[in-house]
Order: structure tokens, then C-alpha cells, then sequence
């Protein structure tokens, strides 16, 4: 009896020191990102892991919801009060980590600030450019000039991290990251970090929104996927991103985890050289000898190229599934998205009379470039349009190159077609129509990521209203048929939209987001 | 011996100086960090302020000559990315790759030569058929494939050891060390004995070779001769022998694993200098790279020198002469 009493008695100290820690473990939270977080200075450095880092320990007026759609941040709400004036009231009794309170005069600051960020390798500058003039009407008011109307101003500032004016006045990039002026308005405060390897947080007790569910946030860096991969199945870590796409599959039987998964917005397309008109070292007929035109600047040939790719063939085997076959911008359910513009289904036939009829009834030969490290399986989905493209008679010479080198041959024109990739931050069509297939432009700044020097002044004249139409259903409808003039010209071939796949715990819920972002405030524990 | 050290010097500069040509050229030719780092958002103007923020807009001996400018007077450059003293990220990650590479070395010395021991003194025993079997291994195996199927048999399937990443640090000297912590050395063991797996495999066949050899020298004879005891033969007169070789190839190696730990640094996550240059080179990082390589040059210089020194003081035939 007494034995038993004192099992009895062991059992339940053993359950008591076992639930103790498992209860303060609730607490914390370890998430392994996969690409590397390379300041805290939320305005030196624009990528998207800064991004979200800048998320959690800073945020901004506006940001953006699990879809893309912008809601309100920082400020409450904005409106344009004149066609060249915006206006934003500020969200009342904000405070910075350091309890400054947030207002008005931080937003000039913040709006002032990145072109002055020195040694910047990516401005902000590019988001607070249209700001032309500021007015101060209140503590919580702020009225933005801008250079005529200019409908993105909102969309901009949402990647506009906000700073403390009094704290950051002069403050360098190194004192963010040492942490002496890693002070923000943000629902986690800095606890430490130490580049490449991991950033320690822990939860902003007097944030203005809905508190997490973390009080410390072990924010680890580890870009090996085999490394992330193994962190997560031996449980040192709670949740990991960017989910190798071979390793989907299993992960799915393994009962140690979990997938959250979300359609995203990376768009992964290829591109036509359009610059050229005559003779190419990179298209040639069968022969070898060089065509004295560019065959694809006849939109035959392009139409041809582009219904010989089978998209459902590249998703199901390359991709695993994890990515959505697209024949536009952007993932339906977004701003600018045509929803009845669909990839068309393959036909090889089709394919060779679009060619006969171009005037290349055997094809020809044509080189097609790409990166093997940048995007995901892009190595593998070049041999793949390589194949197809061969079996309509355009035999295809794949060359997949790492991104450094890819990139330079890209500027360099050294491609006939090449494989690359856009993720639309704001989920808004004007930004791939602006940067990837307006007409190259330096003074509108147009065609900044244009490879092929694609140009059709249809499009662009669609754009140039949309980028100056205030009234929201006006502006979607232009850019809707931007998009299906460039789409129908096939100034791009769309292939796939990626999917984003997150692995995390079974106890714990996350809310997948579109734009790739790994955010501690997205996960919580499972309720009971 | 003080114009031996100077010439050394002075063979060290040179080779620094040709080096960070090399690089330069080299990274050059690559491609602009430019277009690696910038915001695909970014248009044409946008660029063009980034490239002369980072300086890349002057000529390249131009670049060159004021880079050799800085760096006489100690300063190697900022990262492009990280916008910090190059020199200082460096050696904020060094703690980590140095604990990495001594507790492999020492792994290699304490397992590699008492093995290395038996199988020269009992070659025809099954114990030392075995443990030849398992140094090839040790040098044939690839080190991401062993450190990939450590991490899945000891992280992952039995649960015993955290799978990657560096353990708690304390500060020590103003540096982070975590060797000090038992949570250090449970995240150090895998690593450490994947780095050291190929050099235990060294060690052994070294000494097995320098005893054997050894055993038969006409001194060793005298020794017994004289009536010494079998261990006083052994670990005094032997042992100083074998040294010699054992000394330089490790020390030597003691070098190349600080510098290549590489492949086990991005294994096991282990954020040490080894995976700061690589991911420094995949976003044409110049600076960093420059002084990575300059540092890794000037402590191959003084590896050499120490092993050098080092013999004179095992061997009293050698002396360092300047002949």
C-alpha cells in the first residue's frame, strides 16, 4: 500500500515536472528561415527577409493581409483629398519599444530617411520616391504630395518601415544591428542577433494590435534545406519555410509535422529575346547558320513556343504539385488579375502550323538560359520547355548557369529565350507590367527587369493610365487589359505560380501567406 | 633567424598582394554584385545609385588602387551587404569555425593516434585489419554525405544530439565561445567529429606507418638492447620519432580545415566563417571574399612558419638556417 501510495506520489511529481517546462514552452516559439535576414536596418536593405523582419520588429502605415490585400498598419486609414495629395490618419496612442509615442513628425522622418541610408546595395528610396512635399496638419494627420495622381502611394509606403525620429536621427545601420536603436513599433521587441545565425526576440507588451501568442521568438537563419529539413524532423526547431518541393511528399505521410501552404506570388516565366531584329548567335536554322530575322519577333513563332509548353506536365512532375499553372501575373483573387485568361492546352499540331505558317516549317535552334540556384527545380523546368520545345521541331540548347553568372548573360542579351522569375510583393499587376514587360524606359523608370526588351505600346499606354487613375475599379480594369494585351501579344509565357509550404509542429496553427513571409505573429498554438 | 623571419615576411606580403589582384580580377569578371543585390523593383535610376554608392562605378584598377589604399592602413573594406567593416564580420564569426577545426584536430590526435599505435605495433591482429578497413573509409567517405546520415541517425532518428546550429555561447575575451556550455558541446560534437572523421584517418595511417618503420631502426634495437622497458621504448624513443610527420600534416591540415570547413559549416548550419564565405561569394560580396582569402592566406603563412619552428624544436638536426 504504501508503495503504492509513493508510485502514485512519483507519478504525479514526474507529471507535474513534465508539464511545468511543456507549459513554459508554449511560450516560445523557434522558426528556421531559410534566406538570410542581412540587416535590422529596416530601410538599407530591400529584400524580402528584411521585409519580414521589419514586420515584427518595426511595420508601417499600411501593410499587407495573408492574401496580398493591403489593410491598415501604422495608420488607420487614408484617402486622397486632392488628385496630387494623400491623405493618412495616423493610428492614436501607438507607442515605439521605448514608449516615444508615434506620430506624425515620425512619419516624415521615416519618409525622409532611406535616401540617406548610406551605402545602401537596394534603396528604399524607390517606395518614398513619389513623395514630393509633406504637411504636417496634426500629430495624427500627415498629408504626401505627389507629382500628379499617383494611386500606389499607399502600396509603396506599406514596404516603408517606420522609425522614432528621436531615436533615429543619425542612427547608422550598425547600431540597428547591434541592437542600440532596434526600436520599433512592432509586436516583438529585440532581444539579440547575430548575423547569419539566428535573431532572439521577445513580445511587445504594449503593442497596439492583436498580442502574440510568443513571449520569446528564436528567429534562426539556416539556408541549407537539407539542414532546415533535418532541424524540423528532430524537432530542434518548431517550424521551418521554403519546404524543398522533393521533400513535400513525405512530409505529408510524417505524422512529427505538419504543412501550412498558400498559393503565392512568384510567377516563374520565360523570356524572348525582342532586341534584336536581325542575326543572333543564339537562334540559328538547323543547320547552324545564323537567320537573318529574329524569328521571335513574329508573334506566330512566340504563339507557337508558347502552346507547346504543357504547364500540368511541369506542376505534376517538376514541381511536385506544389505550384499552379498561370497564364497571367498574378494568382486569381488579386488586384489585376483576368479571370478568364487561362493557360492554353498544349497542342504540338497547332504548334507546327503557328511555325509552317511563320515561315519555319522545320523549326529552327534556338538557345534557352536559366538559373540553376535561384528558383525553384529552375534548372529542372528549362530541360523540361527544352523537350517540349524540341518535339515541335524548335530544337532547344539549354544552358543552366548559377544565378551570378545567369544574370549577366541575361543583361548582357546572351540568351534566344530565358527562364526567370517575379514575386509581386503588392499583389497588384502594375508592378509586373511597370518592371518587367513595359517598354525599358530611364526617365518613367519603366522596364527596370525587361530582359527581352519586350516592348508594345498598347500596353504602355494602358499602364501609363493605370499608374494615374485614382478611382480603384477604373485602375483594376486597366491593368486587366494591359495584362491581356501583353498576355495575347505573348510578350511573356508564363508558366507556374509557386506555391509557398511552410513545415511546422502538429500543436501549432499557422496563417500561410502569399508574399513568402515568415512572421512569428502568423503562428500560434493549436487551441485544445 | 630574425632574416629568416623577414624574408618570410616578406614572401607573405607578396603572396597577399598577388592574391587580392586574383580576387579582384576574378570577382570582376563574375559579374556586378550589383544586379545580384539590388531590388528586382529597382529601375534604372535606382541602379545607377546603387552602383556608385558601393563605388563599383570607377574603373577596376581604380577600385583596385584604393582598396590597396585602405588596406595599408587597415581596412580591408565594408561588405556590400551587410554595410559593416569586413574585417569585423569576419572575425566576429571566427570563434565559431575555430572551435570547430581545434576540437576536430584534437579529435584527430586523441582517437587518431593511440589507434594508429596499436596497428603499428600488432599490424597482423584482427583489431588492426579493422581499424585500416575504417580509414579508408574515413578518407573515401564525402563529408556532406556522412555529416547528412550523422544528422539522421543522431538528430533525427534516436533523438540524442540537436541536429544544427550553434549551441549557448558565453563570452570569453570579448568573444562568443561554446565550447564552454554543455549545450555548446552537444551542438559541437556532430560536427566537429564530421570535420575530423577524414583527419583520424590521417593520423592513424601515419603513425602506424612511422612506427612500423621506426620499430626497426638500429636505436630501437640499442634501446631494448640497453634493457629499457618495452613502454619507455614506445612513448619516449619512438614517439618523438613518428612525431615529425604527424606534427606537420596536421598542423598543415589544422590550416585547410579552417579554411574549407565549408561543406560541414552549411551541413550542420554551423554559422562560422566557412558559411559566411560562401554565402559571400553567391551574392559577389567583394569585400568580404578579399579579406577572407587575405586572412586565410596570412594564417597559412603562419601555420607554415610554426610548423617549422616546431621541428627545429622536435628534431634537433633541423635548423633553420639562412642559407
Amino acid at each position: 500500500m504504501k508503495i503504492c501510495n509513493r508510485a502514485a506520489l512519483l507519478a504525479a511529481v514526474s507529471a507535474l515536472a513534465v508539464g511545468l517546462p511543456a507549459a513554459g514552452q508554449a511560450q516560445n516559439i523557434t522558426i528556421a528561415v531559410g534566406a538570410q535576414v542581412t540587416s535590422l536596418d529596416p530601410q538599407y536593405h530591400a529584400l524580402s527577409p528584411n521585409y519580414a523582419v521589419a514586420e515584427m520588429l518595426f511595420g508601417a502605415l499600411a501593410s499587407y493581409d495573408a492574401d496580398g490585400r493591403i489593410e491598415p498598419g501604422l495608420a488607420e486609414s487614408w484617402k486622397p483629398v486632392a488628385p496630387d495629395t494623400w491623405e493618412f490618419k495616423l493610428r492614436p496612442g501607438v507607442k515605439f519599444h521605448n514608449g516615444n509615442a508615434f506620430t506624425a513628425e515620425d512619419v516624415a522622418f521615416s519618409i525622409a530617411r532611406p535616401p540617406t541610408v548610406p551605402n545602401s546595395p537596394s534603396s528604399y528610396a524607390i517606395y518614398t520616391r513619389a513623395v514630393k512635399g509633406v504637411e504636417i496638419v496634426d500629430p495624427l494627420t500627415i498629408r504626401l504630395k505627389t507629382d500628379g495622381p499617383y494611386p500606389l502611394l499607399p502600396t509603396d509606403l506599406a514596404q516603408v518601415a517606420m522609425l522614432d525620429k528621436e531615436t533615429h536621427e543619425g542612427a547608422a545601420t550598425e547600431d540597428f544591428n547591434s541592437g542600440k536603436v532596434a526600436i520599433g513599433a512592432g509586436p516583438f521587441r529585440y532581444v539579440s542577433f547575430r548575423s547569419g545565425d539566428r535573431l532572439e526576440l521577445e513580445r511587445n507588451e504594449d503593442y497596439w494590435g492583436p498580442k502574440p501568442a510568443w513571449k520569446h521568438v528564436s528567429y534562426r537563419i539556416i539556408t541549407n534545406n537539407g539542414a532546415r529539413m533535418a532541424a524540423i524532423l528532430a524537432g530542434d526547431v518548431d517550424m521551418i519555410d521554403q519546404v524543398p518541393t522533393n521533400d513535400i511528399a513525405r512530409l505529408r505521410r510524417e505524422s512529427r509535422v505538419k504543412l501550412s501552404e498558400k498559393d503565392g506570388l512568384r510567377i516563374i516565366f520565360l523570356g524572348t529575346d525582342q532586341s534584336r531584329d536581325g542575326e543572333s548567335p543564339y537562334l540559328s536554322d538547323n543547320d547552324g547558320k545564323p537567320l537573318p530575322r529574329n524569328p521571335l519577333r513574329d508573334l506566330r513563332v512566340r504563339q507557337a513556343l508558347n502552346i507547346a509548353i504543357d504547364r500540368d506536365a511541369i506542376v505534376q512532375r517538376v514541381m511536385e504539385g506544389s505550384a499552379l499553372p498561370s497564364a497571367q501575373f498574378l494568382p486569381p483573387g488579386t488586384f489585376g488579375y483576368v479571370p478568364d485568361l487561362k493557360p492554353a492546352k498544349p497542342d504540338v499540331n497547332v504548334a507546327k502550323k503557328l511555325l509552317a505558317d511563320a515561315g519555319y516549317p522545320n523549326g529552327f535552334r534556338i538557345t534557352l538560359a536559366g538559373p540553376n540556384d535561384r528558383y525553384l527545380n529552375d534548372a529542372r523546368i528549362i530541360q523540361a520547355v527544352g523537350q517540349m520545345w524540341s518535339r515541335i521541331g524548335v530544337t532547344t540548347n539549354v544552358e543552366a548557369a548559377p544565378w551570378t553568372n545567369f544574370v549577366t548573360r541575361r543583361t548582357k542579351q546572351e540568351f534566344g529565350a530565358f527562364l526567370s522569375g517575379w514575386g509581386t510583393s503588392s499583389a497588384e499587376a502594375s508592378s509586373p507590367l511597370r518592371s518587367l514587360t513595359a517598354t525599358p524606359s530611364r526617365e518613367k523608370g519603366w522596364g527596370g527587369s525587361n530582359g527581352g526588351r519586350y516592348s508594345n505600346p498598347e500596353a504602355d499606354a494602358k499602364l501609363e493610365a493605370a499608374l494615374t487613375e485614382l478611382d480603384d475599379a477604373k485602375r483594376e480594369v486597366l491593368l486587366q487589359e494591359a495584362t491581356r494585351i501583353t498576355m495575347e501579344d505573348v510578350g511573356i509565357m508564363p508558366i507556374h505560380i509557386q506555391k509557398n509550404v511552410w513545415a511546422m509542429k502538429p500543436n501549432l496553427v499557422h496563417d500561410a501567406r502569399a508574399d513568402e513571409l515568415t512572421r512569428a505573429q502568423d503562428v500560434r498554438p493549436a487551441a485544445k | 633567424m630574425s632574416l629568416y623571419l623577414a624574408r618570410r615576411l616578406l614572401q607573405a606580403a607578396l603572396v597577399m598582394l598577388a592574391m587580392s589582384l586574383i580576387v579582384f580580377v576574378g570577382v570582376y569578371a563574375i559579374c556586378d554584385p550589383v544586379e545580384i543585390l539590388i531590388s528586382p523593383d529597382a529601375d534604372q535610376m535606382e541602379r545607377e545609385r546603387a552602383i556608385k554608392a558601393l563605388g563599383l562605378d570607377l574603373p577596376l584598377w581604380m577600385q583596385y588602387l584604393s582598396f590597396l589604399g585602405n588596406a595599408l592602413r587597415g581596412d580591408l573594406g565594408r561588405s556590400f551587404v551587410f554595410n559593416e567593416p569586413a574585417l569585423q564580420l569576419i572575425l566576429q564569426r571566427m570563434p565559431a569555425t575555430l572551435e570547430l577545426a581545434l576540437g576536430a584536430t584534437i579529435m584527430a590526435l586523441v582517437i587518431g593516434i593511440p589507434l594508429g599505435l596499436y596497428a603499428g605495433l600488432k599490424p597482423k591482429s584482427f583489431l588492426s585489419k579493422t581499424i585500416m578497413t575504417g580509414s579508408i573509409l574515413g578518407f573515401s567517405l564525402p563529408t556532406f554525405w556522412v555529416g547528412l546520415m550523422m544528422i539522421m541517425v543522431f538528430a533525427v532518428q534516436l533523438g540524442w544530439l540537436p541536429s544544427t546550429g550553434r549551441g549557448q555561447t558565453v563570452e570569453v575575451l570579448g568573444l562568443r565561445w561554446s565550447f564552454l556550455t554543455r549545450d555548446g558541446l552537444a551542438h559541437l560534437a556532430m560536427p566537429a567529429l564530421n570535420l575530423a572523421l577524414f583527419k583520424i584517418s590521417l593520423v592513424i595511417r601515419l603513425t602506424r606507418a612511422g612506427v612500423r618503420e621506426t620499430m626497426l631502426m638500429d636505436f630501437v634495437k640499442f634501446a631494448r638492447a640497453k634493457g629499457l622497458t618495452n613502454q619507455r621504448v614506445i612513448f619516449v624513443h619512438v614517439f618523438k620519432n613518428i612525431m615529425i610527420p604527424v606534427v606537420t600534416v596536421v598542423g598543415l591540415e589544422l590550416g585547410s580545415t579552417i579554411a574549407f570547413s565549408v561543406v560541414t559549416e552549411s551541413v550542420f548550419a554551423w554559422p562560422g566563417m566557412g558559411k559566411l564565405i560562401i554565402d559571400s561569394i553567391n551574392v559577389l560580396d567583394r569585400p568580404v571574399i578579399v579579406a577572407y582569402l587575405m586572412i586565410i592566406v596570412m594564417m597559412f603563412i603562419t601555420i607554415n612558419l610554426l610548423v617549422d619552428l616546431s621541428y627545429s624544436a622536435l628534431d634537433p638536426r633541423v635548423r633553420l638556417e639562412n642559407k
